[in-house]
């Protein structure tokens, strides 16, 4: 492309879109006591700024070499340097297209705040997100990096307590903003053994450093690059953080947190393990990966079926996804160990697949469900119903993403579920039987993760959209306005043009994964003119996406012309569902909880659930209950087992601390006394 | 002929074969249980006089609905067509080999599962939310054992493709010696049919008695056209799985060529394999009673070690 490898227009698009974000945080601050102006100027300017970042991210994929540009600080260690490279473009696009959903969505959505929380401080906020968002993809210097990494925190952070007249809310924002410190400490850590070596904080040094780190220093960087961005992208067991953070942020910052805040951990994590190490690493690190993404994938699902919070659940299955993601990152790995390249390359590029896949549709679903808050007040499932007559475009999108994140044909996520299918199933190749049992294990725990999704998106959309309305918000409930409509339109379109165009999506992708594993598979995947995937070979394995969406028009309309040819004209009789001789009430209907129930029975291991009935008797017979009163619980493993003791320990520390801190002002002055003696004798 | 003339007519042939089998393979089931129960039972042609009697008959919806639950029927028999048309039936040339491997076929399964569901909590009644929620439990505990069973074959044949495998198999090539990963394998996908299809001992599609259906309880509101498509589907997805487990263990006879005699033996042996897997599964039918919900669990748990047995076999015995 011409403007791909025109560096000059490059430059002026890049410091354009930086530009306007700038602009972006100033400007609404600008008109005080102006909302509506606030509202349009905040999220027009983003959206403009996004459009720029997608034509960027594009025109980044198709340059020939990177675009780097440096502007030195006074600091000596930092410089303000920023490298636009097929990965970092990638998340570039990613970030603004998610970006310029929730931007639109935004319009209409923040004005049921007004009034209540300054829409200028939101929409400043949300440009400052966008953006830092941006720089930490773009960022080519360890320093730049991490303080980009930490105004990502902060912005988010601030976004979360939006509410902060709510007590969860506070509660909500401050375990986020612990959880996160806890990662940047590692992330902090793992940036430091690689300058250690490198004796410079620039990425190029990183990538080619004065002398090799030694086997134990690279290991260290590994598992702390894990643990530290494992935590922004909410792996379990530090996934803890996502189901408080993200309900209760206002939707359209939900979507962007759960979209592509956690991605950028993925971009970061093969950053180091791909560009700065190189791409070599033991087996066991690959593997690691792909447990914890396991791990991930099952439990994550396992608990978002058990959530009645619309955003909670959601924000469980973030932790599903960034597990299949993994999945497909930790066999690459396992494959590169194996030099094995070509399948290495697979896996990456199943993983970066799922990436955009699942910020489109994760995006889409948390604008549907702030959507169904924006009409009902409530994020309590149980109290939705028959919403898809009340919400047609809403219940469509919402539809639309429920399929894709279940993995069924021929959306998005079921095309990038299949490649990590396959790179899982290339796993004979390993000369290792226990990897070669392990990796099928695996896709097998993947099919049950799969159709957990399944179900408990049935759960999702079947209890929030059909059948009565199960309380007065619902049956009031209205559509949305229509911005909101295009913020939830703009991914669903996407989640469907992803599905039926991996001949688009594979080629751009292979540009991001051959300069990492050092082959292009482009020709290997794609068969058939591109109207196929083939991974590996057309023997191997097939998949035709666009053929099975023909397929099934095809089959629908045969359905069609069957009915028409026996059964004439259609002529339809309405009448009421029957309810065994009385009225169906919504109170007859099956209820989320119920719905589940077999589900926590059978995984009752898993869940530990607590289930406490308590009846109260009629006086005169104890054959008729005056009320029950039904409590289920399900236990918080991690949070009692593995996080309260820690908190546990610390607070008693804390407690003896408290000693020096007796609110004597004396005491204080004497502190200060023998330090300075303390110094001065060093000083000597 | 030219290729896309030939695999046209391929698959018109492979559509029409799929939807003529399906009813009679239920009518077939039904047949041999009332032989069992010493009844003289309908005639094995029976069911395709009760689709065409249901496509005549209006329809009646209920008010409660959405366009889901009108489209749910259209959607499960495009799902179950779809999936039928990737799994070999009487020739092991399917033109739509290319258009995915196992794993689209339970993912295809899987969408149908998944309006059905939607449509079972459509109409508001209980019936419809409680076998919508057991036919997601269910459905949950069958695919893991349905993919990794088919594994343990794919590595035999090198291929996930469907086709593919059943084309080398029948062919002869890269066939071990040892069959018993093939033995176990077979054994867990048959649970997985019975399971996925609605069969005794996990389901009885005999019954509306509320503590035992499933699949019935979901499709309990439906009259017309629409339950005569979702009949037809469930009669589909049957041969979809009774053709996937004689092919792929017993390809003998499929037609390896397109010579018109050896379709037609192709077709004649295809029509006596399924046949006698039917009457298999009307006999186990018979001798079984029906598991409670919460036992089904260790049936579809069995099914997950067999699998995974086959597959440790495999790569034991290669080794």
């Amino acid at each position: 492309m011409f403007l791909a490898d025109d560096v000059y227009t490059m430059t002026i698009l890049l410091a354009g879109m930086l530009a306007i974000y700038a602009t972006g945080i100033v400007l609404p601050l600008c008109f005080p006591s102006r909302p509506r102006i606030q509202n349009l100027i905040a999220h027009g300017l983003a959206a403009v700024a996004c459009l720029g970042g997608i034509i960027l991210g594009i025109a980044g994929l198709f340059a020939s070499g990177p675009l780097i540009l440096l502007l030195s600080s006074p600091l000596p260690l930092l410089s303000f340097a920023v490298r636009l490279d097929p990965l970092a473009s990638f998340f570039v696009l990613t970030i603004s297209l998610a970006g310029l959903a929730a931007s639109i969505y935004a319009v209409g959505y923040v004005r049921h705040f007004q009034g209540r929380v300054s829409v200028a401080a939101l929409g400043s906020l949300i440009n400052g997100f966008l953006l830092s968002m941006t720089l930490v993809v773009l960022a080519d210097n360890g320093f730049f990096f991490l303080i980009v990494w930490e105004l990502m925190a902060l912005t988010s952070y601030f976004l979360v307590v939006t509410e902060h007249e709510k007590a969860d809310v506070r509660y909500a924002g401050f375990f986020y903003l612990v959880m996160t410190h806890i990662g940047t400490a590692f992330v902090v850590f793992t940036y430091l053994i690689l300058f250690q070596s490198a004796g410079s904080f620039s990425f190029d040094a990183f990538r080619h450093p004065e002398e090799a780190l030694p086997e134990g220093m690279r290991t260290l960087v590994f598992l702390a690059a894990l643990i530290g961005f494992g935590t922004k992208a909410g792996i379990v067991p530090l996934h803890v953080w996502l189901p408080y953070a993200h309900p209760a942020a206002p939707s359209h910052i939900s979507s962007l947190m759960s979209g592509v805040m956690i991605k950028t951990a993925i971009y970061a994590l093969i950053r180091v393990y791909f560009d700065f190490l190189g791409g070599q690493f033991p087996w066991w690190w690959g593997f690691l990966v792909l447990l914890v993404g396991t791990l991930s994938a099952i439990l994550g699902v396992m608990y978002a079926l058990m959530e009645h919070d619309l955003k909670r659940l959601l924000a469980f299955h973030s932790a599903e996804n960034i597990g299949i993601i993994l999945l497909g990152i930790g066999a690459g790995m396992i494959f590169q160990t194996y030099g094995l390249k070509e399948f290495a390359a697979l896996g990456l590029l199943a993983g970066l697949y799922h990436t955009i896949n699942h910020a489109m549709f994760k995006a889409l679903l948390f604008l549907g469900a702030g959507s169904l808050v924006y009409a009902t007040h409530t994020r309590n499932m149980e109290e939705y119903g028959g919403l898809l007559r009340r919400m047609p475009w809403t219940g469509l999108f919402f539809l639309i993403g429920a399929v894709s994140i279940s993995a069924l044909p021929p959306t998005n996520g079921f095309v990038s579920e299949w490649l990590v299918f396959q790179t899982l199933f290339l796993s004979f190749q390993f000369p290792d039987l226990f990897l070669k049992l392990m990796l099928p294990i695996a896709a097998a725990i993947l099919a049950l993760t799969g159709v957990l999704a399944l179900a408990c998106f049935a759960k999702a959309f079947g209890i929030s959209f059909l059948a009565l309305p199960r309380s007065s918000h619902a049956r009031h409930a209205d559509e949305v306005p229509i911005s909101m409509r295009i913020g939830m339109g703009i991914p669903a379109l996407l989640c469907v043009g992803l599905g039926l165009a991996p001949m688009i999506v594979v080629p751009l992708l292979d540009r991001i994964t051959a300069p990492l594993t050092g082959v292009s598979i482009t020709d290997k995947v794609l068969a058939l003119d591109g109207w196929a995937l083939a991974p590996v070979n057309m023997e191997f394995s097939s998949l035709s996406p666009p053929m099975l969406a023909a397929m099934l028009i095809l089959g629908g309309l045969l359905g069609l012309a069957l009915a028409f040819l026996f059964g004439g004209h259609l002529v339809k009789r309405y009448y009421k569902t029957w309810g065994c001789g009385i009225n169906l009430s919504p109170r007859m209907e099956y209820t989320a909880t119920g719905f589940v129930q077999p589900i926590k029975r059978v995984f009752s291991t898993i869940y530990q659930p607590t289930i406490k009935l308590e009846t109260e008797f009629l006086q005169e017979s104890r054959y008729f209950a005056k009320q029950r009163k039904f409590e289920f619980h399900i236990e918080p493993v991690f949070e009692k087992y593995l996080y309260s003791p820690v908190v546990h320990v610390f607070m008693r520390i804390a407690d003896r601390l408290r000693i020096l801190q007796a609110g004597s002002l004396h005491l204080y002055l004497a502190y200060i006394f023998v330090t300075l003696v303390v110094l001065l004798l060093f000083a000597v | 002929m030219p290729p896309l003339f030939q695999s046209l007519l391929l698959v018109t042939a492979q559509v029409i074969v799929l939807l003529a089998v399906s009813p009679f393979l239920v009518g077939l089931i039904r047949k041999v249980k009332a032989r069992f129960q010493c009844r003289q039972g309908a005639g094995v042609f029976q069911p395709y006089a009760d689709i065409a009697k249901l496509f005549r008959k209006q329809p009646v919806i209920s008010t409660t609905t959405s366009w889901i639950f009108t489209a749910t029927p259209y959607i499960l028999f495009a799902s179950t067509l779809s999936a039928g048309l990737l799994v070999p039936t009487f020739t092991s040339q399917t033109p739509l080999n290319f258009a995915g491997n196992i794993i689209a076929l339970v993912y295809l399964l899987a969408l149908g599962t998944f309006f059905l569901i939607l449509a079972g909590l459509d109409a508001g009644s209980a019936f419809g939310g409680m076998g919508s929620s057991r036919e997601a439990i269910v459905a949950s505990l069958t695919e893991p054992s349905m993919i990794l069973s088919i594994f343990a074959i794919a590595l035999t044949a090198g291929s996930t493709n469907l086709s593919t495998i059943v084309h080398k198999t029948a062919l002869l090539e890269g066939i071990v010696t040892d069959p018993s990963p093939h033995l176990m394998a077979l054994a867990a996908l048959f649970i997985v049919a019975l399971a996925e299809t609605g069969r005794v001992p996990v389901d009885n599609p005999a019954t509306h008695l509320e503590l035992t259906m499933i699949h019935e309880a979901m499709v309990l509101e439906y009259s017309g056209r629409y339950l005569a498509l979702i009949e037809w589907a469930a009669g589909l997805k049957l041969a979809v799985f009774l053709s996937l487990i004689a092919n792929v263990f017993a390809p003998w006879g499929i037609a390896t060529t397109l010579a018109p005699a050896a379709l037609a033996i192709g077709l004649v042996v295809y029509t006596v394999k399924i046949a006698g897997l039917a009457v298999l599964i009307g006999v186990i039918e018979c001798m079984f009673a029906k598991l409670r919900l919460f036992r089904v669990t260790d049936l579809l748990g069995v099914a997950f070690i067999l699998a995974l047995l086959g597959l440790l076999f495999f790569y034991i015995l290669r080794s």
